[in-house]
């Protein structure tokens, strides 16, 4: 397991030096400059301004001076928040995107599951109906529709909940970000899991348990939800990092300060280092959590181990 | 009965996880809540450049004079000043209780070491050519400050409001060097001082105490939440959580308009809408024949009436109405109607050589948005039916565009607009001297160079202003650009809010406004 675990772990530098060699590249081939406004720099004042973020330099020589930064764990400065480092901003917006994501997943994960298992069970009722046309709903309506809606109904019209983030200390900022970010992910999950269920539900060895005389809830609980949940585990990895990639619209419809909203300023203004910075964190991160749902897949399902 | 207990976890783990703040919200009796369109670059009033910045540098700093909330020169730092007969030596005197938020007096060698640091070409200030035509600052003593110019300036005073000739502490700088801009080291004289700042998201403004007007401060604490979104904003502002927004979007004017008309507040804004030519390529170089008969062929009229819808006005020459001592000189074609105006716009086109069974085909480049796409829609469609023009739009990221016109190797004509610094011509029309930066069009006339110097060189605001009007009149007779209607402000105002002016530069301090008592 440990074995495996490392070869994992070894594999993935290589991926990993391709994002940032692949990133570097594309960023710099973006056209315009960081630096370039409405209000053009005059040409001395640029040519100075360059020079501080050594853009003055051939391409490899600053990806070899990038290179060495990043070998010691720094990401640099930030072009865009001159003020700022990008690790700053990393450590400033990554804790709101992944409080954020987390709440979503958990939130995604219980009432997906939830809603799929009970849907599975009253196969071809009113309630399956209603609980899967709701999932499609929710996978085909965009998150930059949802979230204004919700926005216009929970807090213009109804004044329940707040309609931004920043300026308000109450925890129940959370609630319509993380609704909105979690709808689409719970409509898959529910779908996942009954059709999981469905064909768990089928097969011999609950047909035994219930001749043993078992109930459904105990059929559920201790037969068919954990092999019931293989698909929706293996999910999970692409899940996470939908969640934590794609709060970008959701931290622009209610103005987070999460990553996300740092990536696409960043990409916007040309900030080299910030999008850099951020691609070779999620890049890490999402490698990271491929790795871990491997080896959770493995501490479920012992064949994957023995294969 | 399961669903149930599923969703009150939910609701329960939700709550503990977001559990990172602290229970209630601050007492909002006080604190005013701002719309800001994108953060500051950095609070380094040299180094920053965006308008965003200067609204923040101008809660937390003052300079030598300054506005009132209905856009008049008040003293400042300075509680009085004098100029010399010749207009090339103005003496300030600075008053005695002006205070750093670290109790440190405010002294005339503040001053110094801003403008030296401002225009170090170290430094690598873009507003280093504000004080271009300044010879010499001399600290006489702690309170006398003398500015010597190489020319008059009629407009220093108002160069003196802007954040990047506010004073700098020689100390702070020292202790912190680069940092020094940052919440809880920069230090502030004006009415607030930066408490916090969390980038993407707000900055917090809290009252300082050792402000020398500090009794005459209303609200204690200012936020300046980070919107970038406009419709996010007026949720927000719908919501009750924004007191100011710092626009409107355009989709929801006509209803904001409808909605909350009392609440809106649209005025003139010294920034210009116009779309340039490159003067260094075919078809437009040594053309100005065909480049007027293009600017003749829009309707702007129509176009601000139905296209942009809020507010804006046309525009028929380069400096906006509205500007201290200048009347903007207008395009010759002006008081003709638009019939009249295509007819002759068609004569140009025809004698520049092109006609229906040989149209001129161009390329209109724009940065990608819904307002500059509808503009660009309306401009192609009324070339098209007045001359026949077959044009292709482009649309490009605002990077790649701002890339595109500085190369001027591929632009034909190209969308680009210019917001005046301070309240005088010579903010507008310098950009169109031969050696600007920011000359996209590369427009190079002597004629206009040497007029603009001359004006330079006046003491009299009237023989300068006849120059600077000419200047103006050559150009526009050039056709480098067409200007296509000038900004307007636009802001919803929260009716808690007492004390708003509108003002054409668009400057709001928080220290102006109070809120009204609550029935």
């Amino acid at each position: 397991m440990l074995r495996y675990a490392l070869l994992r772990l070894l594999g993935a530098i290589p991926t990993l030096l391709l994002v940032i060699v692949l990133a570097f590249l594309m960023v710099h081939a973006a056209p315009g400059g960081p630096f370039d406004e409405e209000r053009a720099l005059p040409a001395d004042v640029a040519a100075k301004i360059e020079a501080a973020y050594h853009l003055d330099e051939t391409l490899p020589q600053q990806f070899m001076r990038y290179m060495s930064g990043l070998l010691q764990g720094d990401l640099g400065p930030s072009f865009r928040y001159r003020d700022y480092t990008v690790s700053e901003l990393i450590g400033s917006g990554f804790p709101v995107s992944l409080r954020l994501g987390l709440l979503a997943i958990l939130l995604a994960l219980l009432v997906g599951v939830g809603s799929g298992t009970i849907a599975a069970l009253r196969q071809g009722s009113l309630l399956d109906r209603v609980v899967m046309s709701f999932a499609m709903t929710g996978i085909s309506i965009p998150v930059f529709v949802v979230g204004p809606v919700l926005v216009l109904l929970f807090a213009v019209k109804l004044h329940w909940l707040p309609a931004g983030w920043s300026g308000t200390e109450s925890v129940w900022k959370y609630l319509l970000p993380v609704i909105t970010l979690a709808l689409p992910q719970i409509a898959y999950i529910a779908r996942l899991t009954r059709a999981s269920m469905i064909d768990v539900l089928s097969r011999d060895f609950i047909r035994t348990a219930r001749a043993q005389g078992l109930g459904t809830k105990a059929i559920i609980r201790f037969h068919a939800l954990k092999p019931a949940m293989l698909p929706v585990l293996s999910y999970m990895g692409p899940a996470i990092a939908a969640i934590l990639t794609g709060s970008v619209v959701v931290e622009e419809v209610f103005g987070i300060p999460g990553l996300g909203q740092f990536f696409v300023r960043g990409a916007l203004n040309r900030d080299y280092t910030l999008v850099l910075g951020i691609v070779i964190f999620y890049a890490t991160l999402i490698i990271a959590l491929n790795l871990i749902v491997d080896i959770l897949y493995g501490v479920i399902d012992p064949r994957v181990r023995h294969r | 009965m399961k669903l149930i207990r599923i969703l009150l976890l939910t609701v329960l783990l939700v709550g503990i996880a977001a559990c990172g703040g602290s229970g209630d919200d601050k007492d909002r009796a006080n604190v005013l809540h701002r719309g800001l369109a994108i953060d500051p670059e950095t609070l380094d009033a040299h180094k920053a450049r965006s308008i965003q910045a200067a609204d923040i540098l101008r809660d937390a700093g003052e300079g030598l004079v300054s506005y009132s909330a209905s856009g008049e020169l008040t003293p400042g730092v300075a509680e009085s000043w004098e100029v010399s007969e010749d207009g090339l030596t103005y003496t300030f005197h600075l008053r005695d209780n002006a205070k750093w938020s670290n109790g440190d007096a405010v002294i005339a060698e503040h001053f110094v070491f801003s403008v030296q640091r401002l225009i170090n070409p170290e430094t690598a200030a873009f507003y280093a050519q504000l004080l271009g035509d300044v010879a010499g600052l001399e600290a006489v003593d702690d309170r006398t400050l003398v500015i010597t110019l190489e020319r008059p300036t009629p407009y220093l005073l108002s160069l003196l409001t802007h954040p990047a000739t506010f004073p700098m502490h020689p100390g702070s700088l020292a202790e912190h060097g680069d940092d020094f801009a940052r919440p809880g080291t920069l230090l502030s004289n004006g009415a607030y001082v930066l408490a916090a700042w969390v980038p993407g998201s707000v900055l917090k403004l809290t009252r300082n105490e050792l402000y020398w007007n500090n009794a005459a401060t209303a609200i204690d604490e200012v936020q300046h939440h980070v919107l970038t979104q406009e419709m996010t904003e007026l949720a927000r502002y719908r919501a009750g959580e924004i007191d100011i927004t710092a626009s409107v979007p355009p989709d929801s004017f006509q209803q904001v308009k409808a909605e909350l008309g009392d609440q809106l507040h649209v005025a003139p804004y010294l920034g210009v809408y116009y779309y340039g030519y490159n003067l260094t390529r075919p078809p437009f170089k040594d053309n100005p024949e065909l480049r007027q008969a293009l600017s003749m062929a829009i309707d702007r009229e129509l176009l601000v009436e139905k296209i942009t819808g809020r507010g804006e006005s046309v525009a028929y020459s380069w400096v906006p109405p509205g500007v201290d001592n200048y009347e903007p000189t207008v395009l010759s074609y002006a008081p003709l109607t638009q019939a009249e105006r295509n007819n002759i716009a068609r004569t140009l086109y025809k004698s520049a050589g092109y006609s229906e069974d040989n149209p001129l085909q161009l390329e209109l480049r724009y940065n990608t948005s819904d307002t500059q796409q509808r503009v660009a829609l309306a401009i192609q469609s009324m070339w098209r039916d007045a001359l026949g023009v077959e044009t292709t739009l482009i649309n490009e990221e605002f990077q790649v565009l701002l890339a595109n016109m500085r190369d001027r190797e591929i632009t034909q004509v190209f969308r680009s607009s210019w917001i005046g610094d301070y309240n005088d011509a010579h903010t507008f029309l310098s950009v169109m001297q031969s050696d600007s930066a920011a000359n996209m069009p590369a427009y190079a006339s002597e004629e206009y160079d040497s007029l603009m110097q001359r004006a330079a060189s006046q003491v009299d605001l009237d023989r300068r202003r006849l120059y600077l009007e000419e200047a103006e009149r050559v150009m526009l007779a050039d056709h480098p650009a067409i200007p296509i209607y000038f900004y307007v402000s636009k802001h919803l105002v929260s009716p808690r809010v007492a004390g708003w002016g509108d003002s054409v530069l668009d400057y709001h301090y928080s220290q102006h406004l109070s809120f009204k008592a609550v029935e």
